[in-house]
């Protein structure tokens, strides 16, 4: 895991966060039980110190309509570092993930409530450009969705959407993102052929390519490797691993290994409730919370 | 296992639904195999030069002509056989002969078909070619005689009538635009000088009073000439015709054709097949080529084929970025509600529509109201003088009623390839920092327009077999080419032909309905085969898009 501390005088907004930390005894175990956890059992906010948190979550409660889909989740995101959300299918960690970045504007019936903090800046203020918003805070989705263009448009589109039109930095972006994903040795020799002709992992690595292109500082990944094989799920892993340090990453995985392998914290969502968050390493081996142990050892979800 | 499956039968296999589905498929296409067959069988050998037989009848006539048919008497049950025999003004065209009435039948290698100016094709024997200017005796046979002579009576109308043509076209076409028109413009502001108050003495008025007379003095000069022309090109037309060939026909009579009204003539019974093909050939061309003869029975369709184009064009013009823009704005834009639900059942219902329907509509809203508030603020004058120019049917409203009347395709198939593309897609765009007009332009859209392109296919080819509405705002039965070789060029303001029209009025009021039946086929074939190539282009279109932006299934 990495030192968090490097970054830790740059920001105040953590000595503020710290104060919050409050521990409030977790409710008993139910099996499957689908009846929404009450707010007022809610998990404890903090369980960790996170020293530079990039992102703070404060008691994020989202509405599809009526219904409720998250209930009063807060949770800092160190910086630079590779956080893990896992849970069962539709405890909510996805439309969290869309919190972060605010793709859920674009359902009409979600309405979300509490703050979301990136860098200090509630990022649901009115004030907040949300094009620049997800400049800053890329996403790669759980399908590979490259556009019908060549690989090299692909990679420069966020840069041409945002107006950069100079063929030599094009050039250079286009040709270090690919590098950095890991792609570029595949590519190099038909940059302007159509994306769509490649395979499904290339496809992936393709977006997170085009994810990087743009220098975002955070990269929320919704199921990268969900729909890839074994072999493109490694090198997604791999690069995942090389990534750690300069991105500060957000991953959703339904895959236990993967999320042991890949983050060094842990979040554990269960019918839109917080469970546990903590080290990844804790979180695998000494949980604090029953439900969370169910869930690692695999006894439902 | 305790339980036991019951089989399932005959009926649960679902080999029945198997052999129903592919029964019914079975049938549409051979319903549709049929009708091309039938317009194929018949259009296509239209044009072939057929023999041509003499037929000795018991009651001592003899027929020159073509067999077209040959049937069992409804009421006697005899077999019967048709002759096409032509010579329209000399008796009846098509003759019904018992076939027991038929004595003899020769095919003889002399028999003449002649494709005329005038009363369609003529049946018969050349005698001899009276031309008295034709000074050298070139060839030796009949036939190629006749070839020169007719090369040679073109020639002379080119050269000394021709010209005479041009001439008058010229000054009518001057009396029409620099004259009339100004005049009329004239009289109207002088007319509204009076109105004003003005006396018949003010000095504007006087000024116009004397304009108006030097126009009408101009005017009369320019008859003058014209009159003149008109009177010398008769004179030597005159002349001309007394070059004639004569033919007798099968029974004997003679007639006396002026070369110039003859097109072609073709002796089918000694023609080589290259022959034939050529003759084909020139047919073919000429259909494509000419202009109409004899109220639309014969000729080529030029105009027809010209309108029908001309009139898609302006249709998909006027309607592909209206409907595309609705399209994006119902699938992208529009918040989904129970308005939104109703103007699309609203959208999806007007295609529905009848098209005659659009065409009343066309006429009300397009001609009467369009046109008459354009002319009334353009064209007083003319208005007044109860001349519209747009206030009348005419290809820019019929096209327009077209569009009106394909737009909901558009729009339809538009929206649809909107919501099929994964919405995945536009949310990558979204997560890179695009906004919505980035996403939907740079990548929806590619990604929608083969799509598109469908919907715009179906409409073309709707629009291009859509007669009704036409027939009420602005296709004849004939009218030139709207197109000139001076400003401005086009001439949206004319009434056209139409390919579904022509079929329409030479099918169904034509004098003789035989005559045209071969017509009626050319024209059909004609016109799917515009249909065809457009829709086809369109594909091809629409099929590269496609390879460039199809999304494969992941």
């Amino acid at each position: 895991m990495t030192d968090p501390s490097e970054k830790s005088m740059k920001t105040s907004v953590t000595a503020k966060s710290h104060s919050e930390a409050t521990a409030e005894a977790g409710m008993p175990w139910r099996p499957p039980t689908p009846k929404p956890p009450s707010r007022g059992a809610a998990p404890p906010r903090r369980q960790n110190d996170i020293a530079d948190p990039i992102v703070l979550a404060r008691n994020v409660d989202l509405f599809y309509g009526q219904t409720q889909a998250l209930h009063d989740i807060s949770l800092d995101f160190p910086r630079h570092e590779v956080t893990a959300l896992i849970g069962p299918s539709g405890c909510g960690k996805s439309t969290f993930l869309r919190c972060l970045n605010r793709m859920n504007d674009l359902i009409d019936s979600v309405r979300t409530t509490g703050a979301i903090e990136f860098d200090g800046e509630d990022i649901n203020d009115k004030t907040v450009d949300v094009i620049e918003l997800r400049r800053k805070v890329g996403m790669v989705f759980q399908k590979p969705t490259p556009f019908p263009k060549s690989i090299y448009e692909n990679v420069a589109y966020g840069l041409r959407i945002a107006g950069i039109r100079q063929k030599g930095v094009l050039d250079e972006v286009v040709e270090r993102s690919l590098r950095r994903a890991a792609l570029w040795e595949e590519v190099r020799e038909r940059l302007h052929e159509s994306a769509l002709g490649l395979s499904g992992g290339q496809h992936q690595r393709l977006c997170i390519a085009r994810a990087i292109a743009v220098n975002p500082e955070i990269i929320l990944m919704d199921e990268p490797c969900s729909a890839l094989d074994p072999r493109s799920t490694t090198r997604i892993e791999d690069l995942i691993g090389e990534l750690r340090g300069e991105y500060t990453i957000i991953i959703v995985t339904h895959n236990m290994q993967q999320a042991a392998r890949v983050s060094d914290w842990t979040a554990f969502l269960y019918e839109g409730v917080l469970v546990e968050f903590g080290p990844t390493n804790k979180i695998f081996t000494k949980p604090e919370k029953k439900e969370t142990e169910d869930y690692i050892t695999g006894r439902f979800g | 296992m305790s339980h036991q499956r019951r089989p399932v039968g005959f009926w649960g296999q679902g080999e029945p639904l198997v052999w129903a589905t592919g029964a019914a498929l079975a049938l549409t296409l051979a319903l549709t195999g049929l009708l091309l067959l039938v317009v194929l069988a018949n259009g296509l050998t239209v044009f072939w030069p057929h023999a041509l037989v003499e037929v000795q009848l018991a009651d001592g006539r003899t027929l020159l002509g073509e067999e077209v048919d040959r049937e069992r008497d409804p009421e006697t049950d005899e077999p019967r056989v048709k002759y096409k025999t032509g010579n329209r003004e000399l008796g009846e065209p098509f003759v019904w002969v018992d076939a027991d009435q038929i004595v003899a039948t020769r095919y003889p290698d002399d028999a003449f078909k002649l494709d005329r100016v005038a009363n369609l094709n003529y049946y018969g024997y050349l005698q001899e070619v009276v031309m008295p200017g034709l000074d050298v005796a070139v060839g030796d046979t009949k036939q190629q005689r006749l070839t020169a002579a007719i090369a040679e009576a073109r020639e002379t109308y080119a050269r000394e009538v021709a010209p005479l043509v041009a001439q008058e076209a010229t000054v009518a076409r001057q009396l029409n635009d620099q004259i009339k028109y100004v005049l009329m413009e004239l009289e109207y502001r002088r007319r509204q000088y009076l109105l004003e108050g003005l006396q018949a003495d003010a000095p504007q008025v006087l000024a116009l009073d004397e304009h108006i007379e030097e126009l009408k003095k101009q005017e009369g000069r320019l008859k003058d000439t014209s009159h003149k022309w008109t009177i010398n090109r008769l004179g030597v037309e005159e002349a001309l015709r007394k070059k004639v060939a004569v033919f007798v026909d099968a029974s004997g009579r003679q007639s006396r054709i002026a070369l110039v009204d003859i097109v072609r003539f073709v002796c089918p019974n000694r023609m080589t097949v290259r022959e034939k093909v050529g003759h084909y050939m020139a047919k073919l061309w000429e259909l494509v080529s000419a202009n109409p003869r004899e109220a639309n029975q014969d000729g080529g369709l030029f105009p027809a084929i010209f309108g029908t184009v001309l009139m898609v064009f302006l249709m998909a013009i006027s309607c592909f970025p209206l409907g595309v823009l609705a399209g994006i704005y119902l699938g992208e834009y529009a918040k989904e509600g129970p308005l939104v639900r109703l103007v699309r059942i609203a959208v999806n219902n007007l295609a529905g529509i009848p098209s005659i329907v659009y065409g009343i509509f066309g006429l009300g809203f397009f001609v009467y109201i369009c046109g008459g508030y354009l002319d009334q603020v353009f064209y007083p004058a003319r208005l007044d003088a109860s001349e519209p120019v747009f206030g009348q049917p005419c290809i820019l409203w019929a096209s327009l009623t077209l569009g009106l009347l394909t737009i909901p395709v558009v729009i339809v198939s538009t929206e649809e390839a909107l919501r099929t593309i994964p919405r995945g897609v536009s949310e990558g765009s979204y997560a890179l920092g695009g906004t919505k007009l980035q996403t939907l332009w740079r990548v929806l859209l590619p990604m929608a327009s083969p799509g598109i392109m469908t919907g715009f296919i179906l409409a073309m080819a709707r629009a291009a077999g859509e007669v009704a509405p036409l027939m009420i705002t602005g296709a004849v039965k004939s009218a030139p080419v709207p197109v000139e070789g001076s400003f401005p060029y086009i001439h949206l303001e004319r009434q056209f032909m139409h390919l579904g029209f022509h079929i329409f009025d030479i099918s169904c009021k034509a004098p003789n309905v035989e005559a045209v039946k071969p017509m009626v086929y050319v024209t059909t074939l004609l016109l799917l085969a515009i249909v065809l190539t457009m829709t086809s282009l369109a594909i091809w279109l629409r099929n590269r898009m496609r390879k460039r932006f199809q999304v494969r299934a992941m």
